[in-house]
């Protein structure tokens, strides 16, 4: 089946990055979305926790919660602790994977989801951190899903929100934050990770039809290539059979840029 | 004590122009919205608004000119995205320039719960590094036992918090349920809490559960009965997200002119809460009132 959208591609890609078992702190939007599927589809173990304080709640398909943080995102949870337990179980570190969009994500795997331009002259002022920052400090590594464009991915972040390897090298560990920093970024063009030492962005894999060119042309700095790019098998028949139950009315699974 | 007010008598009352009201801590549930409607129809000045993620409350209250400053981690719309108000407050001074101390959900709740303790400050790890952790809010401390570097969040203590709730009885002993957010830090962290809820329940009946009562009354300076006081945002068990309703909001606030026939048409042009009600009509509350078996079973206390 050749027949999905980027957002659709990105999801699924997203969703094979968990493995059952794991627990996992998710955003709103599409990690979300990429969390649910790997739970109905080959994660059945897997804990969801939601910043408003649900732990391993079991969405239903075709009932996925518009936030992460309302009523139905609690569903049949294990249970329900507040805001501040669910932070304290990530500075704990028993969170294994934080899941995060991003406005902006920069060559050392900061995100911004604060301000385009400065905070004295915003051009946008976007929502803030919310959760994200909390994740992105703490979580033992960080998965973010991104759509692909020069204005997204950028040499520096307009502000740092959320830190991946801050300023690159041992920049992060020695801030003192906890946890491993992002260790992918999958997008609608394929999976980037990062350098080992100098922290920065790597393309890994592409997917199907998408060039080198491609990427680097959509990206606003110079990416580093792996040496064994991979190219990322299409969703399947079931995977995207799957994911359209969960978003039957397309809200996340729009067609084009997400 | 009997602390039942009319939702105009609690406004009135317990919030004044240049206070600190945090409002909307369940994160996207138990959002007191009519509440902010009625700041709003009050043409409450200067306020400070603290919560971390609010939906559209702020951006509603900020639109009409009632706020000087937010505290907050994040301010749009959920679902729909950016919140109109909020840029062109914070973009071009539209309807007035906004201050903003800005947090992650984490410190928010921490600053909260700073307060709560009755302390200036609590350490963490978290926000270290990131670009708003260098305003005036946070200080790089050094643990005075193992010496490493941790972030200090200054405390955040709130003139008024104004919850929604499920049920309550008369004296403000509070029973919620479902999401909880950094509700109670706020509560406990607050000079005085209004609080709204949908039922009113007997004195006893908050005895029969204690577990559940997240507010004591004590804490309570005026309740409010008010059936989908929190609408559009979900009261777990009693009214479902009106998801549409915020869509809607999204679509008509995307100019100023677009958000004043909002504001006229939901708020202003409404007298209280029931008229807002009755403007929603029977059929959509109807439709947003949960069904399901997804019920408690009832625990003994006995011993």
């Amino acid at each position: 089946m050749t027949d999905y959208n980027p957002a659709e591609l990105t999801v699924v890609i997203g969703s094979r990055s968990l493995q059952d078992g794991q627990i996992v702190f998710v955003g709103a939007g599409l990690p979300l979305l990429a969390a649910v599927h790997a739970q109905h589809l080959h994660a059945p173990t897997l804990s969801i926790l939601f910043e408003v304080g649900g732990v391993a709640p079991q969405v239903r398909i075709g009932s996925l919660p518009r936030s992460t943080n309302e009523a139905r995102s609690v569903r049949r949870s294990v249970a329900t602790p507040a805001t501040i337990d669910m932070m304290l179980f990530l500075q704990r570190g028993l969170v294994d994977v934080g899941f995060l969009g991003g406005a902006q994500v920069d060559k050392h795997g900061n995100l911004n989801s604060s301000v385009i331009g400065t905070l004295e002259k915003p051009s946008v002022r976007l929502p803030g951190s919310g959760g994200a920052n909390d994740i992105a400090s703490s979580a033992n590594k960080v998965f973010i899903i991104s759509y692909h464009e020069r204005r997204r991915f950028v040499e520096k972040v307009d502000f740092l929100t959320s830190p991946g390897f801050l300023d690159g090298g041992r920049s992060r560990e020695n801030e003192g934050l906890l946890g491993g920093g992002v260790e992918k970024v999958i997008t609608n063009l394929g999976i980037l990770e990062f350098d080992k030492e100098t922290r920065e962005m790597k393309l890994v894999a592409v997917h199907p039809g998408v060039s080198v060119k491609e990427v680097q042309e959509k990206t606003g700095f110079e990416l580093l290539i792996a040496d064994d790019l991979q190219v990322t098998t299409p969703p399947s028949a079931e995977e995207l059979t799957l994911l359209r139950a969960l978003d039957p009315e397309r809200r996340f699974l729009k067609a084009g840029e997400f | 004590m009997n602390k039942m007010l009319t939702l105009r008598e609690a406004v009135a009352r317990d919030i004044h122009d240049g206070m600190a009201v945090a409002m909307g801590c369940a994160l996207e549930s138990l959002i007191p919205f009519a509440a902010g409607y009625e700041i709003i129809r009050q043409k409450k000045k200067d306020l400070t608004l603290i919560a971390p993620i609010s939906d559209i409350q702020f951006d509603q209250i900020i639109g009409a000119g009632c706020v000087k400053k937010v505290v907050a981690s994040w301010v749009g719309n959920v679902a729909a995205g950016l919140g109109h108000n909020f840029r062109r407050a914070m973009e071009e001074g539209i309807p007035g320039r906004l201050e903003i101390e800005e947090h992650s959900n984490f410190t928010l709740a921490l600053g909260l719960k700073a307060a709560a303790m009755g302390l200036p400050f609590l350490p963490t790890r978290t926000a270290r590094g990131s670009d708003f952790a260098h305003e005036h809010h946070y200080a790089e401390i050094n643990c005075p036992f193992t010496r490493e570097k941790l972030l200090a969040v200054r405390a955040i203590q709130p003139d008024v918090a104004i919850l929604h709730v499920q049920r309550a009885d008369s004296e403000g002993n509070a029973h919620a349920w479902g999401n909880f957010g950094v509700l109670r830090e706020a509560a406990f962290a607050a000079k005085k809490v209004v609080l709204t809820c949908d039922e009113i329940v007997d004195h006893e009946m908050i005895l029969s559960d204690p577990n559940r009562t997240v507010v004591p009354g004590f804490l309570v300076s005026s309740v409010v009965h008010l059936p989908f006081g929190s609408h559009p945002s979900p009261t777990q068990g009693y009214a479902r997200r009106d998801d549409d309703f915020y869509f809607e909001y999204h679509k008509e606030s995307r100019t100023r002119e677009g958000f004043e026939s909002w504001l006229k048409k939901w708020v202003l042009g409404v007298k209280d809460h029931s008229e807002y009600l009755t403007l929603l009509g029977s059929e959509r509350l109807k439709n947003l009132t949960p069904g399901g078996n997804l019920f408690s079973p009832s625990v003994s206390f006995n011993f």
